[in-house]
Protein backbone atom coordinates (compact mmCIF):
# COMPACT_ATOMS: atom_id res chain seq x y z
CA UNK A 1 0.00 0.00 0.00
CA UNK A 2 1.07 3.55 -0.65
CA UNK A 3 0.24 6.82 1.07
CA UNK A 4 0.03 9.56 -1.52
CA UNK A 5 0.36 13.12 -0.25
CA UNK A 6 -0.39 15.78 -2.85
CA UNK A 7 0.07 19.53 -2.48
CA UNK A 8 -2.07 21.24 -5.11
CA UNK A 9 -3.53 24.61 -5.96
CA UNK A 10 -6.82 24.96 -4.04
CA UNK A 11 -8.86 25.65 -7.15
CA UNK A 12 -7.64 22.32 -8.64
CA UNK A 13 -8.73 20.25 -5.64
CA UNK A 14 -12.16 19.41 -7.05
CA UNK A 15 -10.68 18.18 -10.34
CA UNK A 16 -8.16 16.04 -8.46
CA UNK A 17 -10.90 14.52 -6.31
CA UNK A 18 -12.98 13.65 -9.38
CA UNK A 19 -9.99 12.09 -11.14
CA UNK A 20 -9.17 9.91 -8.12
CA UNK A 21 -12.77 8.86 -7.67
CA UNK A 22 -12.77 7.92 -11.34
CA UNK A 23 -10.02 5.40 -10.54
CA UNK A 24 -12.15 3.85 -7.80
CA UNK A 25 -10.42 5.47 -4.84
CA UNK A 26 -12.90 5.17 -2.00
CA UNK A 27 -11.74 7.80 0.47
CA UNK A 28 -9.37 10.68 1.00
CA UNK A 29 -8.55 13.48 3.43
CA UNK A 30 -7.91 17.11 2.55
CA UNK A 31 -6.70 20.12 4.47
CA UNK A 32 -6.26 23.78 3.76
CA UNK A 33 -2.66 24.64 4.42
CA UNK A 34 -0.18 27.41 3.66
CA UNK A 35 3.25 26.94 2.27
CA UNK A 36 5.78 27.76 -0.40
CA UNK A 37 8.14 26.03 -2.76
CA UNK A 38 9.77 27.43 -5.87
CA UNK A 39 6.82 29.77 -6.29
CA UNK A 40 8.14 31.45 -3.09
CA UNK A 41 5.00 33.39 -2.33
CA UNK A 42 2.94 36.03 -3.99
CA UNK A 43 2.65 39.81 -3.95
CA UNK A 44 -0.19 41.58 -2.18
CA UNK A 45 -0.74 45.35 -2.20
CA UNK A 46 -2.37 47.29 0.63
CA UNK A 47 -2.66 51.08 0.33
CA UNK A 48 0.04 51.08 -2.31
CA UNK A 49 2.54 49.12 -0.18
CA UNK A 50 3.60 45.84 -1.74
CA UNK A 51 4.13 42.84 0.51
CA UNK A 52 5.75 39.55 -0.44
CA UNK A 53 3.59 36.92 1.23
CA UNK A 54 5.65 33.72 1.42
CA UNK A 55 3.07 31.27 2.72
CA UNK A 56 0.37 31.00 0.11
CA UNK A 57 -2.79 28.91 0.42
CA UNK A 58 -2.53 25.32 -0.85
CA UNK A 59 -4.57 22.17 -0.48
CA UNK A 60 -3.02 19.02 0.91
CA UNK A 61 -4.67 15.76 -0.06
CA UNK A 62 -3.88 12.39 1.50
CA UNK A 63 -5.00 9.07 0.10
CA UNK A 64 -3.93 5.48 0.76
CA UNK A 65 -4.20 3.04 -2.16
CA UNK A 66 -3.17 -0.49 -3.07
CA UNK A 67 0.22 -0.78 -4.77
CA UNK A 68 -1.21 -1.41 -8.23
CA UNK A 69 -3.31 1.75 -8.02
CA UNK A 70 -0.46 4.00 -6.85
CA UNK A 71 1.02 4.90 -10.22
CA UNK A 72 -2.35 5.54 -11.93
CA UNK A 73 -3.35 7.70 -8.94
CA UNK A 74 -0.17 9.76 -9.12
CA UNK A 75 -0.68 10.29 -12.85
CA UNK A 76 -4.33 11.20 -12.30
CA UNK A 77 -3.32 13.82 -9.73
CA UNK A 78 -0.75 15.32 -12.06
CA UNK A 79 -3.20 15.31 -14.93
CA UNK A 80 -5.87 17.09 -12.92
CA UNK A 81 -3.70 19.53 -10.98
CA UNK A 82 -1.29 20.70 -13.66
CA UNK A 83 -1.62 24.22 -15.06
CA UNK A 84 1.97 24.45 -16.30
CA UNK A 85 2.66 27.46 -14.13
CA UNK A 86 5.04 27.66 -11.22
CA UNK A 87 3.33 26.68 -7.97
CA UNK A 88 1.37 23.68 -9.26
CA UNK A 89 2.55 21.65 -6.27
CA UNK A 90 4.10 18.27 -5.44
CA UNK A 91 3.09 14.65 -5.05
CA UNK A 92 4.82 12.48 -2.45
CA UNK A 93 4.47 8.68 -2.32
CA UNK A 94 5.23 6.80 0.91
CA UNK A 95 5.14 3.07 1.57
CA UNK A 96 2.56 2.12 4.20
CA UNK A 97 3.12 -0.71 6.70
CA UNK A 98 -0.48 -1.32 7.72
CA UNK A 99 -3.98 0.14 7.92
CA UNK A 100 -6.71 -0.54 10.50
CA UNK A 101 -10.41 0.16 10.08
CA UNK A 102 -11.41 1.17 13.60
CA UNK A 103 -15.05 0.00 13.43
CA UNK A 104 -14.46 -3.55 12.21
CA UNK A 105 -10.84 -4.26 12.99
CA UNK A 106 -10.06 -5.11 9.34
CA UNK A 107 -6.37 -4.75 8.46
CA UNK A 108 -4.31 -3.95 5.37
CA UNK A 109 -5.97 -3.67 1.96
CA UNK A 110 -9.33 -4.78 3.35
CA UNK A 111 -9.40 -1.66 5.51
CA UNK A 112 -9.13 0.75 2.58
CA UNK B 1 -34.99 76.48 17.13
CA UNK B 2 -38.00 75.04 15.35
CA UNK B 3 -39.22 71.54 16.07
CA UNK B 4 -37.73 70.53 12.72
CA UNK B 5 -34.32 71.89 13.70
CA UNK B 6 -34.38 70.07 17.02
CA UNK B 7 -35.45 66.83 15.35
CA UNK B 8 -32.67 67.08 12.78
CA UNK B 9 -29.91 67.85 15.28
CA UNK B 10 -31.06 64.99 17.53
CA UNK B 11 -31.01 62.66 14.53
CA UNK B 12 -27.62 63.99 13.45
CA UNK B 13 -26.24 63.42 16.96
CA UNK B 14 -27.25 59.76 16.78
CA UNK B 15 -25.67 59.48 13.33
CA UNK B 16 -22.39 60.92 14.61
CA UNK B 17 -22.39 58.53 17.57
CA UNK B 18 -22.80 55.63 15.13
CA UNK B 19 -19.59 56.70 13.39
CA UNK B 20 -17.46 55.47 16.29
CA UNK B 21 -18.58 51.80 16.08
CA UNK B 22 -18.24 52.27 12.31
CA UNK B 23 -14.68 53.47 12.80
CA UNK B 24 -14.08 50.45 15.03
CA UNK B 25 -15.03 48.13 12.15
CA UNK B 26 -13.08 50.22 9.61
CA UNK B 27 -9.97 49.84 11.77
CA UNK B 28 -10.80 46.35 13.06
CA UNK B 29 -10.75 44.86 9.58
CA UNK B 30 -7.31 46.32 8.92
CA UNK B 31 -5.52 44.69 11.85
CA UNK B 32 -4.49 41.06 12.17
CA UNK B 33 -7.13 38.68 13.52
CA UNK B 34 -5.28 38.34 16.84
CA UNK B 35 -5.79 42.05 17.60
CA UNK B 36 -9.27 42.83 16.24
CA UNK B 37 -11.13 42.79 19.58
CA UNK B 38 -8.57 45.11 21.12
CA UNK B 39 -9.03 47.45 18.17
CA UNK B 40 -12.82 47.37 18.53
CA UNK B 41 -12.61 47.93 22.27
CA UNK B 42 -10.28 50.91 21.98
CA UNK B 43 -12.99 52.59 19.93
CA UNK B 44 -16.12 51.31 21.67
CA UNK B 45 -14.86 52.00 25.19
CA UNK B 46 -13.88 55.52 24.17
CA UNK B 47 -17.61 56.28 23.91
CA UNK B 48 -17.98 55.71 27.63
CA UNK B 49 -14.77 57.46 28.64
CA UNK B 50 -15.42 60.64 26.70
CA UNK B 51 -19.09 60.81 27.66
CA UNK B 52 -18.04 61.04 31.31
CA UNK B 53 -15.24 63.53 30.62
CA UNK B 54 -17.47 65.71 28.43
CA UNK B 55 -20.36 65.86 30.92
CA UNK B 56 -18.15 66.64 33.91
CA UNK B 57 -15.83 69.29 32.45
CA UNK B 58 -14.98 68.81 28.76
CA UNK B 59 -18.05 70.69 27.56
CA UNK B 60 -17.48 73.69 29.77
CA UNK B 61 -13.77 73.91 28.83
CA UNK B 62 -14.80 73.98 25.17
CA UNK B 63 -18.03 75.96 25.25
CA UNK B 64 -18.15 77.71 28.63
CA UNK B 65 -17.80 81.50 28.86
CA UNK B 66 -14.66 82.43 26.95
CA UNK B 67 -11.42 83.26 28.74
CA UNK B 68 -8.92 85.14 26.56
CA UNK B 69 -9.98 83.26 23.43
CA UNK B 70 -8.12 80.19 24.68
CA UNK B 71 -10.44 78.18 26.88
CA UNK B 72 -14.01 78.06 28.18
CA UNK B 73 -14.71 78.93 31.82
CA UNK B 74 -16.03 76.55 34.45
CA UNK B 75 -19.57 77.95 34.45
CA UNK B 76 -21.01 74.74 32.92
CA UNK B 77 -19.11 72.29 35.13
CA UNK B 78 -21.15 69.08 35.33
CA UNK B 79 -23.55 70.63 32.77
CA UNK B 80 -24.75 73.25 35.26
CA UNK B 81 -27.25 75.61 33.58
CA UNK B 82 -27.08 73.68 30.30
CA UNK B 83 -30.68 73.25 29.22
CA UNK B 84 -32.90 73.08 26.17
CA UNK B 85 -31.09 74.08 22.98
CA UNK B 86 -27.77 74.31 24.81
CA UNK B 87 -28.25 70.74 26.03
CA UNK B 88 -28.94 69.64 22.46
CA UNK B 89 -25.78 71.41 21.25
CA UNK B 90 -23.88 69.78 24.13
CA UNK B 91 -24.85 66.25 23.11
CA UNK B 92 -24.19 66.91 19.40
CA UNK B 93 -20.71 68.18 20.27
CA UNK B 94 -20.19 65.25 22.66
CA UNK B 95 -20.29 62.86 19.71
CA UNK B 96 -17.45 64.84 18.06
CA UNK B 97 -15.45 64.75 21.28
CA UNK B 98 -15.88 60.95 21.27
CA UNK B 99 -14.83 60.15 17.74
CA UNK B 100 -11.81 62.47 17.71
CA UNK B 101 -9.64 60.52 20.18
CA UNK B 102 -11.07 57.28 18.76
CA UNK B 103 -9.45 58.23 15.43
CA UNK B 104 -6.02 58.14 17.10
CA UNK B 105 -6.46 54.45 17.97
CA UNK B 106 -5.69 53.43 14.39
CA UNK B 107 -2.14 54.74 14.65
CA UNK B 108 -1.29 52.84 17.82
CA UNK B 109 -2.96 49.60 16.73
CA UNK B 110 -1.63 46.16 17.66
CA UNK B 111 0.83 47.24 20.36
CA UNK B 112 -0.56 49.82 22.81
CA UNK B 113 -1.85 48.39 26.08
CA UNK B 114 -5.53 48.84 26.77
CA UNK B 115 -5.03 50.52 30.14
CA UNK B 116 -2.59 52.96 28.57
CA UNK B 117 -5.20 53.75 25.94
CA UNK B 118 -7.85 54.43 28.61
CA UNK B 119 -5.55 56.80 30.49
CA UNK B 120 -4.30 58.57 27.38
CA UNK B 121 -7.81 59.03 25.98
CA UNK B 122 -9.09 60.38 29.28
CA UNK B 123 -6.27 62.93 29.49
CA UNK B 124 -6.50 63.86 25.82
CA UNK B 125 -10.28 64.28 25.87
CA UNK B 126 -9.96 66.45 28.98
CA UNK B 127 -6.94 68.61 28.11
CA UNK B 128 -6.40 68.72 24.33
CA UNK B 129 -9.72 68.33 22.53
CA UNK B 130 -11.72 70.97 24.48
CA UNK B 131 -9.07 73.64 23.84
CA UNK B 132 -8.92 73.10 20.09
CA UNK B 133 -12.71 72.86 19.94
CA UNK B 134 -12.90 76.18 21.77
CA UNK B 135 -10.51 77.84 19.31
CA UNK B 136 -12.28 76.57 16.22
CA UNK B 137 -15.95 76.32 17.21
CA UNK B 138 -16.62 78.84 20.01
CA UNK B 139 -17.59 82.27 18.62
CA UNK B 140 -14.98 83.89 20.87
CA UNK B 141 -12.30 81.22 20.41
CA UNK B 142 -9.26 83.03 19.02
CA UNK B 143 -9.19 81.23 15.67
CA UNK B 144 -12.94 81.59 15.02
CA UNK B 145 -12.99 85.21 16.19
CA UNK B 146 -10.04 85.95 13.87
CA UNK B 147 -12.11 84.71 10.91
CA UNK B 148 -10.90 81.14 10.55
CA UNK B 149 -13.72 78.75 9.61
CA UNK B 150 -14.00 75.04 10.27
CA UNK B 151 -17.51 73.95 9.36
CA UNK B 152 -17.60 70.49 10.97
CA UNK B 153 -14.12 69.78 12.29
CA UNK B 154 -11.31 69.66 9.74
CA UNK B 155 -9.08 71.45 12.25
CA UNK B 156 -10.79 70.49 15.48
CA UNK B 157 -11.33 66.81 14.69
CA UNK B 158 -9.13 65.55 11.87
CA UNK B 159 -5.95 67.62 11.96
CA UNK B 160 -6.08 67.53 15.74
CA UNK B 161 -6.39 63.73 15.85
CA UNK B 162 -4.01 63.14 12.95
CA UNK B 163 -1.18 65.12 14.54
CA UNK B 164 -1.84 63.55 17.94
CA UNK B 165 -1.56 60.14 16.28
CA UNK B 166 1.86 61.06 14.90
CA UNK B 167 3.05 62.31 18.29
CA UNK B 168 1.94 59.17 20.15
CA UNK B 169 3.54 56.92 17.53
CA UNK B 170 6.86 58.68 18.10
CA UNK B 171 6.70 57.76 21.78
CA UNK B 172 5.27 54.27 21.23
CA UNK B 173 7.55 53.01 18.47
CA UNK B 174 6.77 50.67 15.58
CA UNK B 175 5.14 47.24 15.68
CA UNK B 176 7.50 44.25 15.62
CA UNK B 177 8.25 43.42 12.03
CA UNK B 178 7.07 46.78 10.67
CA UNK B 179 8.53 47.33 7.23
CA UNK B 180 9.92 43.74 7.11
CA UNK B 181 7.00 41.37 7.55
CA UNK B 182 3.73 41.43 5.66
CA UNK B 183 1.33 42.80 8.28
CA UNK B 184 -1.96 42.42 6.45
CA UNK B 185 -5.59 43.40 7.04
CA UNK B 186 -7.47 40.32 8.27
CA UNK B 187 -10.94 41.25 6.99
CA UNK B 188 -11.48 43.88 4.34
CA UNK B 189 -15.23 43.16 4.33
CA UNK B 190 -15.33 44.49 7.92
CA UNK B 191 -13.40 47.54 6.77
CA UNK B 192 -15.84 48.17 3.95
CA UNK B 193 -18.82 47.80 6.30
CA UNK B 194 -17.16 50.28 8.64
CA UNK B 195 -16.60 52.65 5.74
CA UNK B 196 -20.31 52.49 4.88
CA UNK B 197 -21.27 53.28 8.47
CA UNK B 198 -18.80 56.17 8.56
CA UNK B 199 -20.17 57.54 5.28
CA UNK B 200 -23.74 57.32 6.60
CA UNK B 201 -22.82 58.90 9.92
CA UNK B 202 -20.90 61.66 8.19
CA UNK B 203 -24.14 63.11 6.87
CA UNK B 204 -24.98 63.78 10.52
CA UNK B 205 -21.47 65.05 11.19
CA UNK B 206 -21.44 67.58 8.35
CA UNK B 207 -25.08 68.40 7.61
CA UNK B 208 -25.82 68.36 11.35
CA UNK B 209 -23.16 71.02 11.86
CA UNK B 210 -25.53 73.54 10.27
CA UNK B 211 -27.40 73.12 13.60
CA UNK B 212 -30.62 73.64 11.68
CA UNK B 213 -32.71 71.87 9.06
CA UNK B 214 -31.98 74.52 6.46
CA UNK B 215 -30.28 75.21 3.13
CA UNK B 216 -26.79 75.14 4.63
CA UNK B 217 -27.50 71.64 5.98
CA UNK B 218 -28.64 70.54 2.52
CA UNK B 219 -25.52 72.02 0.95
CA UNK B 220 -23.31 70.23 3.48
CA UNK B 221 -25.16 66.96 2.82
CA UNK B 222 -24.62 67.27 -0.94
CA UNK B 223 -20.95 68.28 -0.73
CA UNK B 224 -20.32 65.40 1.69
CA UNK B 225 -21.65 62.90 -0.83
CA UNK B 226 -19.59 64.47 -3.61
CA UNK B 227 -16.37 64.74 -1.60
CA UNK B 228 -16.44 61.07 -0.58
CA UNK B 229 -17.25 59.84 -4.07
CA UNK B 230 -14.60 61.89 -5.83
CA UNK B 231 -11.89 60.97 -3.35
CA UNK B 232 -12.63 57.25 -3.75
CA UNK B 233 -12.39 57.76 -7.51
CA UNK B 234 -9.15 59.71 -7.14
CA UNK B 235 -7.48 57.22 -4.80
CA UNK B 236 -8.43 54.15 -6.85
CA UNK B 237 -7.36 55.83 -10.09
CA UNK B 238 -4.01 56.80 -8.60
CA UNK B 239 -3.28 53.32 -7.26
CA UNK B 240 -4.53 51.64 -10.45
CA UNK B 241 -2.00 53.67 -12.39
CA UNK B 242 0.83 53.00 -9.96
CA UNK B 243 0.37 49.39 -8.88
CA UNK B 244 -1.83 48.10 -11.68
CA UNK B 245 -4.79 47.03 -9.53
CA UNK B 246 -7.86 48.79 -8.12
CA UNK B 247 -8.23 47.68 -4.49
CA UNK B 248 -11.11 47.46 -2.03
CA UNK B 249 -8.98 49.03 0.68
CA UNK B 250 -8.12 51.85 -1.71
CA UNK B 251 -11.78 52.60 -2.39
CA UNK B 252 -12.59 52.53 1.34
CA UNK B 253 -9.60 54.68 2.25
CA UNK B 254 -10.33 57.15 -0.52
CA UNK B 255 -13.94 57.56 0.58
CA UNK B 256 -12.87 58.30 4.15
CA UNK B 257 -10.16 60.70 2.97
CA UNK B 258 -12.79 62.57 0.97
CA UNK B 259 -15.18 62.71 3.92
CA UNK B 260 -12.35 64.14 6.02
CA UNK B 261 -11.38 66.73 3.44
CA UNK B 262 -14.90 68.00 2.81
CA UNK B 263 -15.59 68.34 6.54
CA UNK B 264 -14.12 71.84 7.08
CA UNK B 265 -15.84 73.25 3.99
CA UNK B 266 -19.05 71.24 3.69
CA UNK B 267 -21.33 74.19 4.45
CA UNK B 268 -19.12 76.79 2.76
CA UNK B 269 -18.40 75.51 -0.76
CA UNK B 270 -20.38 74.68 -3.89
CA UNK B 271 -20.93 71.14 -5.19
CA UNK B 272 -18.36 71.72 -7.95
CA UNK B 273 -15.79 72.95 -5.43
CA UNK B 274 -16.50 69.77 -3.43
CA UNK B 275 -15.49 67.76 -6.50
CA UNK B 276 -12.13 69.51 -6.54
CA UNK B 277 -11.61 69.00 -2.81
CA UNK B 278 -12.58 65.31 -3.01
CA UNK B 279 -10.38 64.55 -5.99
CA UNK B 280 -7.39 66.35 -4.45
CA UNK B 281 -7.86 64.49 -1.17
CA UNK B 282 -8.05 61.09 -2.89
CA UNK B 283 -4.84 61.57 -4.83
CA UNK B 284 -2.86 63.37 -2.12
CA UNK B 285 -3.84 60.98 0.68
CA UNK B 286 -2.89 57.99 -1.49
CA UNK B 287 0.52 59.59 -1.87
CA UNK B 288 0.70 60.44 1.83
CA UNK B 289 0.16 56.89 3.13
CA UNK B 290 3.47 55.83 1.59
CA UNK B 291 5.37 58.43 3.65
CA UNK B 292 5.47 56.24 6.75
CA UNK B 293 7.60 53.66 4.97
CA UNK B 294 9.97 56.29 3.63
CA UNK B 295 10.22 58.16 6.94
CA UNK B 296 10.08 55.05 9.12
CA UNK B 297 7.24 55.79 11.58
CA UNK B 298 4.60 53.12 12.09
CA UNK B 299 1.29 54.98 11.84
CA UNK B 300 -0.31 51.57 11.57
CA UNK B 301 -3.66 52.33 9.93
CA UNK B 302 -2.68 55.66 8.31
CA UNK B 303 -4.33 58.15 10.63
CA UNK B 304 -1.72 60.68 9.51
CA UNK B 305 -2.03 59.92 5.81
CA UNK B 306 -5.82 60.02 5.82
CA UNK B 307 -6.95 62.32 8.66
CA UNK B 308 -4.08 64.76 9.01
CA UNK B 309 -3.36 65.11 5.31
CA UNK B 310 -7.07 65.01 4.38
CA UNK B 311 -7.80 67.62 7.04
CA UNK B 312 -5.01 69.89 5.80
CA UNK B 313 -6.12 69.50 2.17
CA UNK B 314 -9.70 70.38 3.10
CA UNK B 315 -8.85 73.27 5.42
CA UNK B 316 -6.41 74.88 3.00
CA UNK B 317 -8.63 74.34 -0.05
CA UNK B 318 -11.47 75.93 1.91
CA UNK B 319 -9.23 78.99 1.96
CA UNK B 320 -9.29 78.84 -1.83
CA UNK B 321 -12.87 77.77 -2.55
CA UNK B 322 -14.99 79.27 0.27
CA UNK B 323 -17.97 81.16 -1.11
CA UNK B 324 -19.96 83.77 0.79
CA UNK B 325 -22.77 83.13 -1.67
CA UNK B 326 -23.11 79.57 -0.36
CA UNK B 327 -22.96 80.72 3.24
CA UNK B 328 -22.91 84.31 4.51
CA UNK B 329 -21.00 83.07 7.58
CA UNK B 330 -17.75 82.70 5.64
CA UNK B 331 -15.39 85.09 3.87
CA UNK B 332 -14.65 84.50 0.18
CA UNK B 333 -11.65 82.29 -0.57
CA UNK B 334 -8.65 82.96 -2.80
CA UNK B 335 -10.58 82.04 -5.95
CA UNK B 336 -13.11 84.78 -5.24
CA UNK B 337 -10.52 87.38 -4.27
CA UNK B 338 -10.15 86.68 -0.54
CA UNK B 339 -6.42 86.26 0.07
CA UNK B 340 -6.65 87.19 3.76
CA UNK B 341 -9.00 84.30 4.50
CA UNK B 342 -6.67 81.87 2.73
CA UNK B 343 -3.73 82.94 4.88
CA UNK B 344 -5.79 82.65 8.05
CA UNK B 345 -6.71 79.08 7.15
CA UNK B 346 -3.05 78.20 6.63
CA UNK B 347 -2.03 79.79 9.92
CA UNK B 348 -4.82 77.96 11.73
CA UNK B 349 -3.59 74.63 10.34
CA UNK B 350 -0.07 75.35 11.62
CA UNK B 351 -1.28 76.51 15.03
CA UNK B 352 -3.45 73.45 15.63
CA UNK B 353 -0.73 71.10 14.38
CA UNK B 354 1.91 72.65 16.64
CA UNK B 355 -0.27 72.67 19.76
CA UNK B 356 -1.74 69.22 19.32
CA UNK B 357 1.62 67.65 18.53
CA UNK B 358 3.36 69.05 21.60
CA UNK B 359 0.45 68.45 23.97
CA UNK B 360 -0.17 64.91 22.72
CA UNK B 361 3.52 64.06 22.84
CA UNK B 362 3.73 65.22 26.45
CA UNK B 363 0.60 63.26 27.43
CA UNK B 364 1.99 60.12 25.80
CA UNK B 365 5.23 60.62 27.76
CA UNK B 366 3.24 60.99 30.99
CA UNK B 367 1.40 57.72 30.32
CA UNK B 368 4.65 55.99 29.44
CA UNK B 369 6.33 57.22 32.61
CA UNK B 370 3.44 56.21 34.88
CA UNK B 371 1.81 52.97 33.69
CA UNK B 372 3.69 52.25 30.45
CA UNK B 373 2.37 52.49 26.90
CA UNK B 374 3.41 49.33 25.22
CA UNK B 375 2.33 45.73 25.36
CA UNK B 376 5.08 43.23 26.21
CA UNK B 377 6.87 41.27 23.51
CA UNK B 378 4.85 38.15 24.38
CA UNK B 379 1.54 40.04 24.33
CA UNK B 380 2.34 41.58 20.97
CA UNK B 381 3.35 38.29 19.38
CA UNK B 382 0.50 36.20 20.81
CA UNK B 383 -1.98 38.96 20.09
CA UNK B 384 -3.65 41.56 22.28
CA UNK B 385 -7.06 39.85 22.17
CA UNK B 386 -6.09 36.76 24.10
CA UNK B 387 -3.42 38.35 26.31
CA UNK B 388 -5.15 41.61 27.29
CA UNK B 389 -8.81 40.64 27.03
CA UNK B 390 -8.80 36.82 27.32
CA UNK B 391 -11.09 36.55 24.31
CA UNK B 392 -10.82 35.42 20.72
CA UNK B 393 -12.68 37.09 17.85
CA UNK B 394 -13.00 33.97 15.75
CA UNK B 395 -13.53 30.59 17.38
CA UNK B 396 -13.55 27.93 14.69
CA UNK B 397 -13.87 24.16 14.73
CA UNK B 398 -16.45 23.86 17.52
Amino acid sequence: MKLIIAYVKPFKLEDVKLALRGLGVSGMSVGEIRGFGRQSGQTEVYRGAEYQVEFVPKSRLEVVVDDDLAEPAVEAIQGAARTGEIGDGKVIVVTVDDVLRIRTGERGGDAL
Amino acid sequence: MSAGDVAWVLTASALVLFMTPGLALFYGGMVRSKNVLNMLMKNFFTISIVTVVWVLFGYTLAFGTDAAGVVGGLDHLGLRDVEGEALLFMVFQMMFAIITPALISGAVAERMRFGAWVLFTTLWAALVYPLVAHWGFHPEGFLFAWGVRDFAGGLVVHINAGVAALAVVFVLGPRRGFGREAIRPHSLPLTLLGTGILWLGWFGFNAGSALAADGVAVNAFVTTQIGASLAALGWVTAEWRRTGKPTTLGAASGAVAGLVAITPGAGFVTPLAAMVIGLAAGVLCFWAVSLKFRLGYDDSLDVVGVHLVGGVVGSVLLGVLASSEVNAGVTDGLLFGGSAFFLKQVVAVVVVMAFSFVASYLLARVVEATIGLRASEREEIEGLDITLHEERAYVVGE
